[in-house]
Formats: C-alpha cells, sequence, structure tokens
C-alpha cells in the first residue's frame, strides 16, 4: 500500500481551528433575478482577501499546502511551470484548488507526474492544468479553484472560488 | 474555461422541509436517496436546519450534511414554486449514503422555469401542421393518432401497426408504464410487430439462462460482500453500476474476495479492482474479443475434469439424462444434463489459450480462483456479474448459457456468495399480459422497417435513431417514408379531420409510415414524427421499479410533471379510450369492446390494475412505508406490518424460470462456432480497428437528459474514442481531433482520446451520442433470436479535423487514478 491511500481524518481536519475570514450572509445564491435586499446580506458571499505565499516561495511542480478562504478548508497552492487558462503571475501558471474531493470530502494527493489530483475515497482524478476539470470521476462538479491575484510585490493573495467547497453550505462559512 | 457553476452558495434544508423516498431513475443499482422540497420563501439556517447539525462549521468527509449545487433546483409542486434537493440516503442499504456522476445530479437533470434546466423537456402535444410541429390539446392529438391507426387495425389484423416500446423499470419505466403500454399491445391488441428500447425485436437479451431455468437476477447485492471470487464478465461495474461496486464489490474485496475480469479491454474497473485488492489478487483475462464462448468452455471442460464440482447440487438440482431441449430455431443450443454438456463443450486449455490469446496458465488460475475447494474442502464462493460484453457480443445464446453452467456445475446459484446475474442497464419493472404471440425469433422489427414495412408506428421512448444497430440505413429509409407522410399532410393544410386522415392513409399506402412518438424531450427519431407526445419520469409521477438484486421500490412523486405532460401509462389509457370512441363511432362495435378496461385516472389505479393484480400483498401505501429499502423480490407476503421478500432466488435448489414442473436447472450445450453473426468475419478481414464500445461513467445511456447538463457536454463534447498512442501516430492523429470511423455500413465521427493501455488496433467508442451514433457502423447481424452484436465491429479511421475549440479545452489524461 502506498501511503497517500490511507490519508487519516486527521490530516482532512488539517488547519483546524484559525477562522482567517468571513462574511455575514443569509440570502439564497440560485434565486430569480431581483430578489429583497435581506438585512445585511449581499447578493453575493464576500470572500475575503487572503495572502498566500509570494511567488518567491513556490517551486515549479511542488505544490504549498495552504487554507482557503479559512483555514478549514484546505487547498494547494501550485507553480505549473506551464502557462495554463486562468493563471496567475508573471509565467501565467499559478493556480490553486480545493482538495477536498467534491464526491464525498476526501482529502486528495498531488501526482506530480501528470499534475493531477487524486482521491483515495473512489479514485476521482482533476487535472491542475484545466481549470480542475475532473478527469474521470464520481464528483457532479470540478474541482473549486481559488482566484488568486498577484501584486507588485509578488504576493499572491486568493479572492474566491468558483465551486461549491466539499463539507460547507457556503463557501464563506456563516455564524 | 472548464466549466464551474459559480454557485458559492446553496439554500440550506429547513426543518420540517418534506421529505419524499426517491430510488435513483438512472441505472440500474437503484440508489437510495432523498428529495427534500419546501417553499421558496423560506430556508433553514446554520444553527435550525433539517438535520439538527451546526453548519457554521466545516463538515467532514461523508456527511450527510452538505449537498452538491447539482443536487439542487427550484421547481414546481402543485403549481408552486419549491426549492428541490435530491440528496443520496445514507440509511438505504443499497448506497449507505453514496450517490454517483449521474444520480447526484438528479435534481439539476430536473426541469425548472426558475433555474432554467431542462427547457428541452416536452410540455404539450405536437402535431405536424402547416410545416411544422404545431402544440395541441391531448384530446386533438390522440383523435388524430386514433383516426389514423384505426384505420390500419382490425380484429386480428394488427400487423401493420408497429411498436417500439420501453421495457425498463427507472426513468419513465417501471411497472405503471409497461402494464399501461403492455395492456394496450398485448391484451387490448396482439400486437406482434414491436420491439424494446435498445434492440430490434420484442425479445429476452439472455434467453439461455431463462431456458436453463435460472433468472438473471438471482442474488443479492449483499452476496458480493461475502464472496471468495467476484467474476466480472463483458462488464464495467466502476463506471456503469457505481454504487454496486462501491458499495458492495469494494467491501467484498476487502473482506478478502478475489477478482477476475474478463474483457479485452483494460477498464476502470480493473484498475480500482488493483486499488482495493492488490494486483496479486486480481486476473484480468483480457480475451480477443468475441472469444468469451472458448474461455467458459475451457473454464467448464477444466474444472469438471479436476472434479472442482458441486456433485450433490448436480444431482439433485439438475436434469439428469442426456438432452432436455433439442437445439432448432428458437434455441440455438441443445439443452441437458451435466455429462451432456461436458461432451459437447469439450475443449482443452490448448486450444482454449489459442483462441483466447490468454497463457495456458491465466486460464488455469482462474478456473482456480473460480471453482478449486479451499483447504478444508468447503465450496469457493464465486459470484459473477455480466453485462452486454457478453449480452451484445458474439453468440449470445451459447456465451450466457456457457457461463452459467459454469455457476451451476459449482453449485454456485442459490447459495450465499454466490449467483450468476447480469448487471443491467436500467431498473427492471415489467409486468404485461403473455407476450407469446409474438414468437421467437422474434420479427426483426428495423430490418422490417428498412424494407417497407409497417404504416403506423407507435415509439414510447425509443431513440432508434441514435441506439439502434445499422442506424445509418434506418434513418435514412425512415426518414424517406416519414417525409412522404409529412409531405402529404402538408399539402392537406386547411383540411377537414376526415379529409386528413385519408390524406395520410394514402401516403401510407404509397409506402408511407405515421410516426407517434412519446416521449419526454423532442428525441432525434422524434424529428421524424407527425404527433408527439409528451411524458413524464420518475418523481414527475409515483413510479415502482425493482434493481438488479430485485429490490421494488416506490419513488414518491415530488414534483410536478412538465407543462400538461402525462405518466406513459396514463397516456396509453387515453389513447385506448380513444381508439374504443374512434372504433364505435365506425360501427366496429366488437372491436371497440377490446379496449375497454383503461378508465385509471392515477398512475396508482394502473399499479393496482396491473402489477397488485399479480401482487395482491403489494400496495403503494405499504411501499411507501418500506421506505429506501423496499422489498426484494418476489414478494412472499405481508406480516408484522411488512412486506416480506425473497433476498437470494433458488435456495431450495428448484430451478423454475424454464417453466419446467421438475424444478431441475438445464444446462447449456453450445460449442464453440467463432464469430457466429452475419458478416462479421468478413468485416474483420477487411478494416484495420476494431469498434469495441460500451457505456461510461459520466453519460447516461443515450445521453438524453445530459445533451442538456453543461458540466457534462462540457467533459465530452462528441462522443470519444480511445485510441492506443501508437495507432494515433500512425494516423497522424492528436488527442481532441475529430475523427470518421467509416465501414462497409456506415460512418461516425467522435473525438480521440489517446488510451496507452489500449491495445494496437483496438479501441473503444462510446455508445448511443447524440452527435456522433456509433451504431452507424454497427452491421445488421445479429444471432438467432435477433440479439443485436455490437462488440464486434470493424472499421477504419480517418481524420476529419483538428479538434474543435470545444474538444481542445477538455483533459485528454489517464482516467487511472494515482496514489
Ligand atoms: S450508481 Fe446508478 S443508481 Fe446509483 S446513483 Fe449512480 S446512476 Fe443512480
Ligand atoms: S470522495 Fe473522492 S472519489 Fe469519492
Amino acid at each position: 500500500m502506498k501511503c497517500n491511500r490511507l490519508v487519516d481524518v486527521g490530516r482532512r481536519q488539517f488547519l483546524r481551528g484559525g477562522v482567517l475570514g468571513a462574511a455575514g450572509a443569509a440570502a439564497a445564491t440560485v434565486m430569480p433575478a431581483g430578489q429583497a435586499q435581506a438585512q445585511t446580506a449581499r447578493a453575493m458571499v464576500d470572500y475575503p482577501s487572503t495572502r498566500l505565499a509570494n511567488v518567491a516561495d513556490l517551486a515549479v511542480n511542488e505544490p504549498m499546502d495552504i487554507g482557503y478562504p479559512d483555514a478549514d478548508s484546505p487547498g494547494i497552492l501550485l507553480k505549473l511551470g506551464t502557462v495554463v487558462e486562468g493563471g496567475a503571475g508573471p509565467d501565467a501558471d499559478i493556480v490553486a484548488y480545493s482538495v477536498l474531493c467534491p464526491h464525498k470530502g476526501f482529502y486528495m494527493s498531488y501526482h506530480a507526474a501528470d499534475k493531477t489530483l487524486n482521491c483515495p475515497g473512489h479514485f476521482s482524478r482533476f487535472d491542475c492544468e484545466k481549470g480542475g476539470q475532473q478527469i474521470w470521476g464520481h464528483a457532479t462538479q470540478n474541482l473549486p479553484q481559488f482566484t488568486l491575484r498577484v501584486d507588485d510585490k509578488g504576493d499572491i493573495y486568493a479572492e474566491g472560488a468558483d465551486e461549491l467547497i466539499y463539507g460547507r453550505l457556503s463557501n464563506v462559512l456563516q455564524g | 474555461m472548464t466549466y464551474k457553476r459559480n454557485i458559492d452558495r446553496l439554500p440550506i434544508i429547513p426543518a420540517g422541509a418534506k421529505e419524499h423516498n426517491v430510488t435513483c431513475h438512472y441505472c440500474i443499482v437503484g440508489c437510495g436517496y432523498k428529495a427534500y422540497t419546501w417553499p421558496l420563501k423560506k430556508q433553514g439556517t446554520t444553527d435550525s436546519n433539517w438535520i439538527g447539525e451546526d453548519l457554521s462549521k466545516q463538515q467532514g468527509a461523508e456527511t450527510e450534511a452538505w449537498y452538491a449545487p447539482s443536487m439542487y433546483n427550484v421547481v414546481k409542486q402543485n403549481g408552486q414554486d419549491v426549492h428541490l434537493v435530491i440528496k443520496p440516503d445514507a440509511n438505504c442499504v443499497v448506497n449507505s449514503g453514496l450517490g454517483s456522476v449521474r444520480g447526484a445530479r438528479m435534481a439539476e437533470n430536473r426541469r425548472s422555469d426558475i433555474t432554467g434546466t431542462q427547457a428541452q423537456r416536452l410540455t404539450e402535444p405536437m402535431v405536424w401542421r402547416y410545416g411544422t410541429w404545431q402544440p395541441t390539446s391531448w384530446d386533438d392529438a390522440l383523435d388524430l393518432v386514433a383516426r389514423v391507426t384505426a384505420r390500419v387495425i382490425d380484429k386480428d389484423d394488427e400487423n401493420d401497426l408497429y411498436v417500439s416500446m420501453f421495457d425498463h423499470g427507472g426513468s419513465a419505466g417501471g411497472y405503471e408504464n409497461t402494464w399501461g403500454t403492455g395492456k394496450l399491445y398485448f391484451g387490448s391488441m396482439k400486437v406482434k410487430h414491436c420491439r424494446i428500447h435498445n434492440r430490434p425485436a420484442y425479445n429476452s437479451e439472455v434467453h439461455s439462462t431463462r431456458d436453463m431455468g435460472v433468472d438473471e437476477l438471482n442474488y443479492s447485492y449483499s452476496d458480493y460482500q461475502v464472496a471468495d471470487t467476484i467474476m466480472l464478465v463483458g462488464t464495467n461495474p466502476m463506471e456503469c453500476q457505481t454504487n454496486l461496486f462501491l458499495n458492495h464489490m469494494v467491501k467484498g474485496m476487502q473482506n478478502g474476495a478475489k477478482v477476475i475480469v474478463v474483457d479485452p479491454r483494460r477498464t476502470v474497473t480493473v484498475d480500482s479492482c488493483e486499488q482495493v485488492a492488490g494486483t496479486e489478487n486480481v486476473l484480468h483475462l483480457a480475451i480477443a474479443t468475441g472469444s468469451d464462448l472458448a474461455l467458459f468452455n475451457t473454464l467448464f471442460t477444466y474444472i469438471a475434469d479436476q472434479g472442482w464440482v458441486d456433485a450433490d447440487f448436480i444431482a439433485n438440482s439438475t436434469f439428469q439424462g442426456d438432452v432436455a431441449v433439442p437445439e432448432d430455431a428458437a434455441h440455438p443450443a441443445s439443452l441437458g444434463s451435466f455429462e451432456a454438456a461436458r461432451a459437447a463443450c469439450r475443449m482443452s486449455v490448448a486450444d482454449g489459450a489459442a483462441i483466447t490469446g490468454l497463457t495456458e496458465a491465466q486460464i488455469i488460475q482462474a478456473a482456480e480462483w473460480i471453482a478449486k475447494p479451499k483447504e478444508d474442502g468447503s465450496r469457493r464462493k464465486t459470484v459473477t456479474g455480466y453485462e452486454k460484453g457478453i449480452i451484445w457480443g458474439n453468440d449470445n445464446y451459447r456465451v450466457i448459457g456457457a457461463l452459467v453452467n459454469i455457476g451451476l456445475a459449482t453449485g454456485n446459484i442459490g447459495r450465499e456468495g454466490g449467483g450468476v446475474c447480469r448487471l443491467g442497464g436500467h431498473q427492471e419493472g415489467y409486468f404485461r399480459p403473455s407476450d407469446a404471440h409474438v414468437g421467437r425469433p422474434a420479427p426483426y422489427i428495423d430490418q422490417l422497417i428498412i424494407a417497407g414495412g409497417g404504416k403506423v408506428h407507435h415509439i414510447w421512448a425509443n431513440d432508434h435513431y441514435k441506439t439502434t444497430l445499422n442506424a445509418a440505413e434506418f434513418k435514412r429509409v425512415y426518414n424517406r417514408r416519414t417525409n412522404m407522410v409529412k409531405e402529404a399532410m402538408d399539402a392537406r393544410a386547411g383540411a377537414t379531420r376526415e379529409e386528413l386522415v385519408d390524406a395520410i392513409v394514402s401516403a401510407i399506402n404509397a409506402g408511407g409510415i405515421f410516426s407517434v412518438n412519446v416521449d419526454i424531450i423532442h428525441s432525434q427519431i422524434g424529428q421524424a414524427a407527425h404527433v408527439i407526445l409528451p411524458a413524464v419520469e420518475s418523481g414527475e409521477m409515483n413510479l415502482t421499479s425493482m434493481n438488479g438484486e430485485r429490490r421494488l421500490r416506490l419513488v414518491e412523486k415530488y414534483m410536478d410533471a412538465p407543462g400538461s405532460a402525462q405518466p406513459d401509462c396514463i397516456i396509453a389509457a387515453r389513447l385506448a379510450n380513444h381508439l374504443e370512441r374512434v372504433l364505435r363511432e365506425e360501427g366496429r362495435v366488437e372491436y371497440a369492446d377490446q379496449f375497454k378496461g383503461f378508465d385509471w385516472q392515477t398512475e396508482e389505479d394502473a399499479f393496482m390494475d396491473g402489477y397488485n393484480s399479480g401482487n395482491p400483498e403489494v400496495t403503494y401505501e405499504r411501499l411507501r412505508a418500506a421506505g429506501n429499502d423496499g422489498v426484494q423480490e418476489p414478494v412472499k407476503g405481508y406480516d408484522n406490518g411488512a412486506l416480506v421478500g425473497t433476498p437470494r432466488l433458488y435456495e431450495d435448489g428448484v430451478f423454475t424460470r424454464h417453466g419446467r414442473e421438475d424444478g431441475k436447472a438445464l444446462f447449456c450445450m453450445g460449442s464453440w462456432r467463432g464469430l457466429q453473426a452475419p458478416g462479421k468475419t468478413q468485416q474483420q478481414a477487411n478494416h484495420r480497428f476494431l469498434i469495441n464500445n460500451g457505456r461510461a461513467n459520466l453519460n447516461w445511456q443515450n445521453w438524453f437528459l445530459d445533451q442538456k447538463n453543461d458540466f457534462v457536454m462540457d467533459r465530452f463534447p462528441v462522443p470519444f474514442i480511445q485510441i492506443n498512442p501508437d495507432d494515433m501516430a500512425d494516423l497522424g492523429l492528436k488527442p481532441g481531433d475529430m475523427v470518421e470511423v467509416y465501414n462497409d455500413v456506415g460512418a461516425t465521427q467522435a473525438l480521440v482520446y489517446p488510451e496507452p493501455t489500449a491495445r494496437k488496433n483496438e479501441t473503444f467508442m462510446i455508445f448511443g451520442a447524440p452527435n456522433g451514433t456509433q451504431g452507424n457502423v454497427i452491421n445488421a447481424g445479429t444471432n438467432e433470436l435477433i440479439l443485436p452484436n455490437y462488440k464486434q465491429t470493424w472499421a477504419n479511421i480517418r481524420k476529419i479535423s483538428d479538434a474543435t475549440p470545444a474538444a481542445a479545452r477538455v483533459s485528454y489524461k489517464s482516467w487511472e487514478v494515482e496514489l
């Protein structure tokens, strides 16, 4: 047995504890246009802008563990080494993804040889060079990718996500 | 960019939301789901919700307290917009909370005025008028159907009415609906020219196992969990029966089972078995295509010669003597005793190895894993699953018979950890009057239509254009014949009903065909229709079906039908009412009387009239109470407030499926005879590539809903064909290039997907796609009982174009997980 197959629950709960940011909102997202203005709610979830690393911290094809939008949502930050659609940074090759499998939430591992994220749960896999497209698997969505912004200092900020993250009905947890 | 929904939160199911039992309406596994509905302007909160969890926190893996955007929609219920969540049921014994890439999209694949999903669903009847289809009322549409139909049928003379009707459960099938059409066409009428949704005749896909006395669904899924060996033949359950694999086969492997996979192709199932059980416990027999019969006869011979058989079982439960049923036009092989079959099927390991391309050691290893008794002398519990690889493969009757032979010889049918079963496509849900008048071999309907047969064609959720063989020719002829009628109708625009019917009948008599299409969407064959009638699916009606272990459940209606769409059983009833009325008007009173008995108002009426008449213990109320675990058929009684079922067939060693009074199972005496279907050997000789074909994980059957599902169409905008990279280099192909696959019978198109594990000159193309019909290159050759042979198809391949922008975007990486 290779080690990645037996990722324990402890690692799944990685970085538990810290909360980096949250925004209050109560209205539903998928609603007909023109919904009412409820108290403090806004139509879109407000994502925190979170500094993940500096470009200089990244080595090609070596993922860095991150937590976004908060520490309970594990992800990876990755410099692919080749330009990809949606890639950030000076080389348009930096991407970040949630690593919780959108099927049943198992913690996925990165396979550097073909730049994929692979799930030990039921063997789904996702392409880090294609916006997290599910190559094959059981999930009914592609992998949530985090929107990145790189400032002139080379600091990389995460500022949003494009799919619902496994295990939360709001990407930014709400009280 | 890859398709993303950009949904970053979902409405929370409130406490007190309505909860409905749902069985997944896609594949035969029939996973349990729960549908929750609640008013549009209400919602749960992070601390007050349906499940009583604190949703302000991240939930762990396998939580019940999460649902994906694909599990959510807004639909109509009793005329009101409501939120809908359909999520896997953690308490259902079938799937234990697992969803799949198909089932977990059920909610998203419902029609919604609000979110705009599945706007393709038909909402009103339509008739061909003024050169296109015009919406109309049910009465108007059915009157036209009844009047034209009445002109071509008469008492005991119904051979000009052709009927294509589904016989399955799940989806829009199920006991209510098969009874509706069955009572009309086999009760009121005796229609002989009919066929089933996925094949060109009205026949069984597994005649031989039934003739041998063994129903094809004889085990319980739990048998996989306690088996010593799992044998999978021509089936890819990780993709096509996903949660049977994940929730039962995986548990069997974790409990120590070894796995044998017989498939010319290395499927995702092979890889997944290796991941779970370890490569040393998985034997992949990558046989030469179509050589299954040689393999099974060799295994049967070797196992018998070693004495690894269950002598008591053979003596007590199987036929003693020589031949019980001789080979004839209805039986492509004789059936008889164990010893008679041994003699007829004898094949040496050396011959078996030569024909299959396996090594002798592989065959012997397989025999040991199947049948070699354990050290204490006890039987190896071997469970066998098979599906289209042999059902739609070479020599269907003999191959399935040979596989069942092994199960019978080793005493592995009707025993714990045993069973020899098909894995199935849809759920089942068949209850109809006898079909004996159809005969055997059954008429080859699609070829008869090509030859000019049929005047009126009633189609119930069949799309021949996507899912028949010899599809290219069928489409050419069917378009021409239906166009004759359309032109005649166009020429009489403004005419009275009577004049219009006369014009249609003239066109029919000149070689045209009048086509009535009952479906949930405007299908491809529906483009040829003259009348289109909108039907509903499971969940839009109450519907009962059974899964691959005969588990019967009631799906509770949780939303309204789109527009004025109706359950098929009710459409059949109203059609019967109209036929009765028209015949009476025409003074054909005696014939009109045959159409009585269709005063059903609801699907429950149809259920009580049909299924309940044969199974008086079973009612909607009792099934509702039985929930998502339901009851395994046959239902034996009702005790202590619960239906009593039958987890496993034949535990008493008495075999009944053939109807023999002695209750003895028969062995199949089918010897190997090469590629059996007409035209296959020649096609092989003249074309370079094997075009193996089948289903895949993502796409449900002929993609009828998926063709409008962005997540699905983004992944494969056109059907894929997997090709070995060296073959791609030979042909100058890059991943994503569009190729034409062409041979002596037709052509189709596909997107090139490199597959390093594919053998050279052996490709695999996905079946049933709307924009690259694989059936176009399947020749008309069937077995003696009109079972299509899809798998043994050869063709050439040429490049049409570079990848389209949609195809260039997608991933072409291996499907095999890297852990
Ligand atoms: S495995 Fe089959 S029944 Fe289960 S959720 Fe998937 S498609 Fe539905
Ligand atoms: S949790 Fe990842 S495949 Fe099931």
